[in-house]
């Protein structure tokens, strides 16, 4: 599948965003973190900023993002919808919640229940987005049970690297906050190892035979497709990543993704806090998810191209 | 919330009949008109080429209207040829221009002028025009597209394929096509083949590649090249040693019977015995004398040697063809290699055409009575029918490959019988046409017309265009020993031989709708040298001056002088006439026009609106009162209707007399037109189904072809087995007669100018060493593509916007070569840079590409780094128009010997790999300027305008 | 409405006879000429005279070689919507304007609603669904819904576009929900098939398979040939010998 930026900085930024707002509320309903204005500030600040960021620059893919609007009403059939719907009904207990904490300076009583639910919603958004994707039989590698679950924590392991920095910066750092990064990531890593593994081990099952009919002849080749340069199906679903520059990019995306940020919050939590080992895992953790979800898109392979000469899905 | 759909929607405010022009098929169409614009063009259910339906091309019709390559005003050249550097000129000075380089040389030497048109349908015009105006040097594109076939078929049984003829697609059980990938019936065609599928009727396809009509076939004879008159002797002569021929039919129909003067050396060998009266002879066995081979109800013999008064010896020409076929030459063991195909299969094929000729008869319950007035109470035939095309034409041994297949036809008695092949009126004709080409050297003089039509049908020797040194009269030497039935002229060798000045200079080439510098020209690098070579001396060019008419900016544009745009084909009357190219039906003759459906936004006239104009200041005689004024002052619709070629005869047939109720012959009726349009803008006149079949012999029709002037008498047509006319050619060639070829043509003409049809290798392959050039390099048409003039079209080009270079796959591999590799296709003129595509379904002799793909950079203004040019490539560069040089010096053009038709498919090449950097094909010609600013859009928006309100509302 | 019907009160769809199809392409330029001015006009082209021209078509064929070597074939193979029954590019639609309609199952794109979003082109696992990159919203086979109920038409061209044009007769049009229809019985005759059967969304349209060849490959036996009539004498003597057959009749 064709990777669009737009897509893929809207998945990665408010998947970050929503780890952090959960993240931020959870530490702090769990009293592990004390609910400071500064903290709440730029804390929820960030988590807004990053997750209307990534909404915006989602509509930049639609052909008619002024039509946007109706995308909330189908959510009885469609995870987009509902990922939709969930996106703006997570606005509400996390703005009240995000209330509370900067001018109340608390999270308890009814601003708890604001918060759990703050949470929930959160976590059921970036579920949707996963389910975006893992409810199209079309495309195996995203047909995968793995797919959904890698979306949420992904974004928790993003959220909790942002969590972690923050109380750096302004002044609390947690060990708690760490080893939750840490964590996350260490699960987020092996997951995705998972996952890779699974769908290379996969059989394309989907041949062009298959796909005409034909296969009852024998081998089925194209001869003449029906235009000579490419049309929006191939544009659309014809990208295609070689197996060497995809595991080349497999590396990097774990370690710049995973590796490199869990031992540098390591180290910067034994250093006793170093913002600006913080400041260096957050950036390679950005770049190493970008290349994850680039190729989440870039090696799914859309069962539609055996028509336009693949050899198998 | 259920969307609301506008499930009935008002279509068109207006829906106007026509005849399409996306090819030459022309089927009959219905424009939905919105706004003034084209919404819709669809196929008229009730016309009976197309009976509704529509090709690709012609769906896409609109695409065709709205090109931003159409002329949009006279243009005078300014720069170089070949630039495309033009200025915009009006009207009046581009005519005044024109009738005064025409004049000129009207008044001086009418053969300075070469007048040659291309894919037009207007052909009993132009050619009417040409001969008023005196020049030999006339003819259409059927030179380099299918005469050798033509040829063939009229010297054979009096009609041919195509406009000619057709299968008896309701009746026939096996049907061969040779050859064909689209041709010029496109829809009956594809129409035919459906209903043969539906019927579960056997459907053989013999061409080296497997696409479109192939694909479906029942059987697919994947044959070598060149080689399809080995296969189908080897036919023939199974079917004569299993005794499966239908003698009846060849005593009723043929000359087989004609008894053969066989007295070697004397100036009659090989010529028919006839009586005092000139009639053939043939031994009766019921009385046991020579009798009129002509006459009814006798019992000639077919075979033995018998005396004749004179006491020489003489056969009936069916032994000499027993004789022919017989030999072990043609035996399927000895054709297999050659052709490529196994002996059990050519057994096997003719076993089944035997079994679907003589077991499976179709037998209709239609009276009809024969020329000699005996009734029949059926009508039987056998169900075998024949088609073929360029796949046979294209090649230099093409007329005797036709001609193997008519004999194969007639031996099964299949000619003009149900399930058989059809003539479609005004044919069948005289075998050959009573026609004789006229343009004699003594007969051409200053201001004086032409004694007759140009194009015609030699009976001998005595009938070429020639001086008394045998030099050819007409600049494309048609007629002349190097092409002596020349029936439609060689195109292909008028911008050269002018260019060489062989024969002779010209002054100015006149075209009309002919890519000559590109698609439609073979050696496309010397040609275009041609067109642009200085005299030394004088400094102008060789061919001094170049009128010509295209609707499109084509490659050819650039290299003319002076350019007279025309409409698009439905903006303009159009007559499609039973005197020219018609579109009958078996069942019935037709005619059809086209009328104008929009009006054109461009300072732009139609062709044949131009040319009675120029016919009228040039006051060439025909197009000027005796008063001198212009005859048809109301334009083309003014020559439709009162126009008369004979009294009572002219070009529409329907509608005519006083009141319009005559059909074929009558008086000019004022109101004929409107009469056409108001039926469709077609005439479709029905026969009688006593007149369906047996035309040639069937008493009710040849009596209604005479009333209607298709012919001059109402003689039966007598198949011509064996081929009088070219034993007086091969006579000539031994030194008999007064007129004989000067010494370098005799061996040539006496191989092949043979009375009975064989098989020889193509020239060019015969000439060159195989081992150099092994593959044979062919052409198809795209069925999505017409020529060049699909590439201006939005949508075609998407379909076809480059082209590749098809290569077994099996023989692609043992040269390492893979899909999308860059290989070089070397010929022995030259060669060209193609990307590759390997095919399991082609012959593993045999490369091919879809013809006429590639563009030179920048015409039909598109960008000029458009595919069809960085991408696509023509095998033209590497076709010669000459054939090598061989011991001797003198070199033969690259064509049909007997007919002069263009060998464009015996071009043979050598792949070798490629560099796939850059990625382009090559050669690459410097791009061509156009003479407008390019304004091209980068998205369009077709049809929007018809939905304004919604596209709107959306938000 | 992009929750699926339970049924649809006639399945409309197309039977295309890969046995008889040409690729002639009438029936994409055809559907393209129709529908740029139709239910979802205009069907846009991008760089439609420059480089890399490409536009939104409804119908396409594509050619295929089956098999190799002597036992391959050729086949050309028109792919337009399967207008499916449970087709996952309705239910994807975050707008709605996707949907299959109850009537006669018809799955169409309002292109009023659509917000260009591609999501359900990524769920057709057929290609059919294409991004109109000029309109900004999706385009599909309307199964030229404004043609086959439209008024303004002769009741006979009341078909679609491609099917009205095809030259050979390879594409049939009706309601395969009814098993009496012609063109079920069609299928049934021809043992017609889905495309894809396994994604489980039940094209309505269906395909009917190439024929086998009458070529007899198999069947080259000397004893298909025709027997050789006259003895084992000269080939003369064989000419005159059944020379006089044929004058004895
Ligand atoms: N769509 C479309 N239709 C057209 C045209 C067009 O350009 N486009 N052009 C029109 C014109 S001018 C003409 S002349 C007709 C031509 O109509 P066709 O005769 O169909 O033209 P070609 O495509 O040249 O087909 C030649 C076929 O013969 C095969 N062939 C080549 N060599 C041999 C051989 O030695 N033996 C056999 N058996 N087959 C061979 C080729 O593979 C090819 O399939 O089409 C007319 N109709
Ligand atoms: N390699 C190869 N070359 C071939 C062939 C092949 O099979 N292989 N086929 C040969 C054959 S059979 C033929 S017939 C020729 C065909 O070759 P051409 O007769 O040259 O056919 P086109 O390329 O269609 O060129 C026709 C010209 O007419 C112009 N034209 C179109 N419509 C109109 C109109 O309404 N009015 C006017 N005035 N002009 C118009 C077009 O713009 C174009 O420039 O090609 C020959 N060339
Ligand atoms: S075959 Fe196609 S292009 Fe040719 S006239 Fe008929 S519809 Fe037009
Ligand atoms: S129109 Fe008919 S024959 Fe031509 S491609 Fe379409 S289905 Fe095939
Ligand atoms: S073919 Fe594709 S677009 Fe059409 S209904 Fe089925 S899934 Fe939807
Ligand atoms: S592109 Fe349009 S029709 Fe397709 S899912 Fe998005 S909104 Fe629905
Ligand atoms: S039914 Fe209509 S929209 Fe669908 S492919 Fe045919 S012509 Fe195109
Ligand atoms: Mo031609």
């Amino acid at each position: 599948m064709h990777p669009a930026y737009s897509v893929i900085f809207f998945t990665t930024a408010s998947g970050a965003g929503y780890g952090l707002l959960s993240l931020l509320l959870l530490f702090a309903l769990l009293g592990l973190v004390s609910p400071d204005v500064w903290l709440g500030l730029t804390g929820f600040g960030l988590a807004f900023v990053l997750i209307v960021a990534g909404l915006l620059s989602s509509t930049a893919h639609l052909g008619r993002p002024e039509r946007a609007w109706r995308a909330f009403s189908q959510w009885r059939s469609s995870w987009l919808s509902r990922e939709g719907v969930m996106a703006v009904l997570t606005f509400a207990p996390a703005g009240i919640a995000a209330l509370g904490w900067v001018l109340l300076g608390e999270v308890s009583g009814a601003l708890a229940w604001a918060g759990w639910a703050a949470i929930l919603c959160a976590g059921m958004t970036v579920y949707c987005t996963g389910m975006i994707y893992a409810s199209l039989k079309t495309i195996r590698q995203w047909h995968h049970p793995l797919v959904a679950l890698n979306y949420v924590v992904l974004a928790l392991a993003t959220g909790a690297v942002l969590l972690d920095t923050l109380l750096t910066m302004t002044g609390q750092p947690s060990r708690q906050a760490t080893w939750t990064a840490v964590a996350a990531l260490a699960i987020a890593l092996a997951l995705k190892l998972a996952y890779w593994a699974s769908i290379d081990s996969a059989n394309k099952s989907y041949t062009v035979g298959r796909a005409t009919g034909l296969g009852r002849f024998g081998k089925v080749q194209p001869l003449d497709p029906p235009h000579t340069e490419p049309n929006f199906v191939m544009r659309e679903m014809g990208y295609r990543v070689g197996r060497k520059h995809a595991a080349r990019l497999r590396l990097i995306a774990a370690l710049l993704g995973f590796i490199l940020p869990a031992v540098l919050l390591a180290i910067a939590e034994q250093a006793g806090g170093a913002p600006w080992l913080n400041s260096i895992a957050v950036a390679s953790a950005a770049a190493g998810v970008v290349v994850e979800r680039w190729l989440f898109f870039a090696e799914a392979e859309h069962v539609v191209m055996l028509y336009y000469g693949a050899g198998a899905a | 919330m259920k969307p609301k759909v506008e499930i009935s929607a008002p279509v068109a405010d207006e829906i106007k009949t026509s005849t399409c022009y996306m090819c030459a098929c022309r089927c009959g169409i219905k424009v939905y008109l919105k706004d003034g614009q084209v919404r819709y063009i669809e196929g008229n259910r009730d016309h009976p080429v197309n009976r509704g339906v529509l090709c690709g091309k012609g769906s896409a019709g609109i695409m065709q209207q709205y090109s931003p390559a159409r002329l949009r005003a006279p243009l005078l050249r300014v720069g170089e040829r070949g630039k495309g550097e033009f200025k915009e000129i009006s009207w009046d000075e581009a005519l005044g221009l024109a009738t005064q380089w025409l004049g000129d040389v009207r008044d001086s030497d009418p053969k300075k002028l070469a007048f040659f048109t291309g894919r037009d349908q207007s052909q009993s015009l132009t050619g009417w025009w040409a001969i008023q105006f005196g020049t030999p040097n006339y003819a259409a594109h059927g030179g380099f597209c299918s005469v050798n076939m033509a040829a063939a078929g009229l010297y054979t049984f009096g009609g041919s394929f195509w406009e000619f003829g057709e299968p008896d697609w309701a009746h026939t059980r096996y049907f061969m096509l040779f050859g064909v990938a689209e041709d010029h019936a496109s829809n009956p065609i594809k129409m035919g083949i459906g209903k043969l599928k539906a019927r579960g009727a056997k459907f053989v396809s013999i061409n080296p590649v497997r696409t479109g009509y192939s694909a479906i076939a029942d059987e697919w004879v994947g044959i070598k090249p060149g080689t399809d008159g080995l296969f189908v002797a080897s036919l023939i002569r199974e079917m004569l040693k299993a005794d499966r021929v239908d003698a009846e039919y060849l005593v009723r129909y043929t000359n087989a019977p004609w008894l053969v003067i066989d007295d070697k050396g004397s100036a009659d060998h090989g010529l028919f015995a006839r009586d005092r009266k000139g009639n053939p002879l043939a031994f009766d066995k019921k009385t046991g004398k020579l009798t009129n081979a002509m006459l009814p109800d006798i019992a000639p013999a077919m075979i033995g040697d018998f005396k004749l008064k004179d006491g020489r010896k003489a056969v009936p020409a069916f032994q000499l063809l027993a004789r022919r076929f017989l030999d072990v030459r043609y035996a399927p063991e000895r054709v297999e290699k050659e052709t490529g195909v196994p002996a059990d299969t050519i057994r096997r094929i003719a076993a089944e055409l035997a079994e679907a000729a003589f077991e499976q008869e179709v037998v209709l319950d239609v009276p009809w009575t024969d020329w000699a007035g005996r009734k029949h109470d059926k009508m039987i035939g056998r169900p075998i029918s024949m088609h073929a095309m360029r796949g046979i034409s294209a090649h230099s041994n093409g007329f005797h490959t036709c001609r193997l297949i008519h004999v194969l036809q007639i031996l099964l008695g299949s000619i003009d019988c149900p399930g058989g092949f059809r003539y479609k009126p005004p044919y069948p004709k005289q075998t050959p046409p009573w026609l004789k080409p006229s343009g004699k050297p003594r007969d051409v003089a200053p201001s004086e017309p032409l004694g007759g039509p140009h194009l015609g049908f030699p009976l001998g020797p005595d009938d070429l265009l020639v001086d008394e040194n045998g030099t050819p009269g007409r600049i494309d030497k048609a007629f002349s020993w190097d092409a002596p039935l020349a029936a439609h002229g060689l195109m292909h060798m008028v911008i050269t031989n002018a260019g060489n000045r062989d024969p002779y200079p010209i002054d100015v080439l006149f075209l009309y709708m002919a890519n000559m510098s590109w698609n439609s020209t073979m050696n496309v690098p010397e040609v275009l040298g041609h067109l642009t070579a200085r005299d030394e001396k004088t400094g102008d060019y060789k061919i001094p001056k170049i009128i010509y008419s295209d609707a499109y900016y084509s490659e050819m544009v650039a290299y003319a002088d002076l350019i007279l745009p025309d409409t698009t084909y439905l903006e303009r009357w159009d007559c499609i006439s039973l005197l020219d190219r018609p579109v009958s039906e078996a069942d019935g003759p037709a005619d059809s026009i086209r009328q104008p459906v929009i009006k054109p936004d461009r300072d732009v006239r139609a062709f044949q609106e131009v040319l009675i104009d120029l016919g009228a200041r040039l006051k060439l005689p025909g197009f000027v009162t005796d008063k001198g004024k212009p005859k048809y002052p109301g334009g083309y619709p003014d020559y439709i209707v009162n126009h008369e070629r004979k009294p009572g005869i002219g070009p529409l047939a329907g509608w005519r007399g006083q009141k319009g109720e005559a059909y074929g012959v009558g008086a000019p009726y004022t109101k004929q037109l409107q009469r056409y349009i108001e039926n469709g803008c077609f005439h479709f006149h029905k026969l009688k189904p006593s007149m369906h079949y047996y035309k040639h012999a069937n008493r009710e029709y040849l009596d209604w072809a005479l009333q209607m002037g298709y012919r001059g008498t109402a003689t039966p047509i007598v198949f011509q087995l064996y081929s009088e006319p070219m034993q007086h050619f091969h006579l000539a060639a031994e030194g008999h007669g007064p007129v004989v070829p000067p010494k370098h043509h005799r061996r040539r003409i006496a191989t092949f100018f043979d009375p009975l049809p064989f098989w020889y290798a193509p020239f060019e392959g015969s000439l060159l060493d195989d081992g150099d050039y092994p593959f044979a390099a062919v052409t198809q048409r795209p069925m999505a593509m017409y020529h060049s003039w699909g590439s201006q079209n939005a949508w075609l080009r998407q379909i076809h916007g480059a082209n590749r270079l098809y290569i077994n796959a099996a023989r692609a591999r043992e040269m390492d070569i893979a899909d999308d590799d860059w290989v070089w296709i070397i010929g022995y003129k030259g060669r060209v840079k193609a990307q590759v595509k390997l095919q399991e379904g082609v012959n593993p002799d045999t490369v091919w590409t879809w013809n006429a793909i590639g563009k030179r950079s920048g015409a039909w203004s598109l960008d000029k780094d458009a595919p069809e040019a960085t991408r696509g490539f023509l095998l033209n560069h590497l076709i010669s128009e000459l054939l090598p040089v061989r011991p001797g010096g003198y070199r033969y053009s690259n064509s049909d010997p007997v007919t002069g038709q263009a060998a464009w498919y015996d071009l043979r090449v050598r792949i070798e790999k490629a560099e796939a950097d850059p990625a382009r094909t090559e050669p690459f010609y410097e791009p061509i300027d156009t003479p407008w600013k390019r304004d091209l859009p980068d998205t369009l928006r077709f049809g929007e305008q018809f939905r304004r309100d919604r596209w709107r509302r959306g938000s | 409405m992009t929750t699926l019907p339970q049924t649809t009160a006639k399945k409309l769809g197309l039977v295309i006879d890969l046995d008889t199809c040409v690729g002639c392409q009438a029936c994409a330029t055809s559907c393209k000429e129709w529908n740029t001015g139709g239910y979802s006009a205009p069907l846009t082209d991008q760089n439609p005279y420059g480089a890399d021209q490409h536009g939104a078509w409804l119908n396409r064929i594509h050619s295929f070689e089956a098999g190799e070597g002597d036992a391959s074939r050729t086949v050309h193979f028109p792919r337009s919507c399967l207008h499916c029954e449970e087709p996952d590019c309705v239910t994807v639609c975050p707008t709605g304007a996707s949907y299959k309609r109850e009537e006669d199952g018809i799955v169409l794109v309002n292109p009023d609603t659509c917000i260009g979003c591609k999501l359900c082109s990524w769920a057709c696992p057929y290609g059919a669904r294409e991004y109109d990159y000029g309109h900004g919203v999706m385009k599909k086979c309307t199964l030229c819904v404004d043609r086959i109920y439209n008024d303004n038409l002769l009741p006979e061209d009341r078909v679609p576009a491609c099917v009205r044009a095809c030259p050979t007769g390879a594409r049939h049009f009706g309601d395969l929900g009814d098993p009496s229809s012609e063109v079920s019985q069609l299928v049934r005759r021809r043992g017609g098939f889905d495309l894809l059967p396994e994604m489980g969304y039940k094209p309505v349209n269906k395909y009917l398979p190439p024929r086998e060849r009458r070529d007899g490959r198999a069947a080259n036996a000397a004893s298909t040939a025709l027997p050789e009539s006259g003895g084992g004498a000269s080939r003369l003597d064989k000419l005159f010998g059944w020379a006089d057959r044929l004058l004895s009749r």
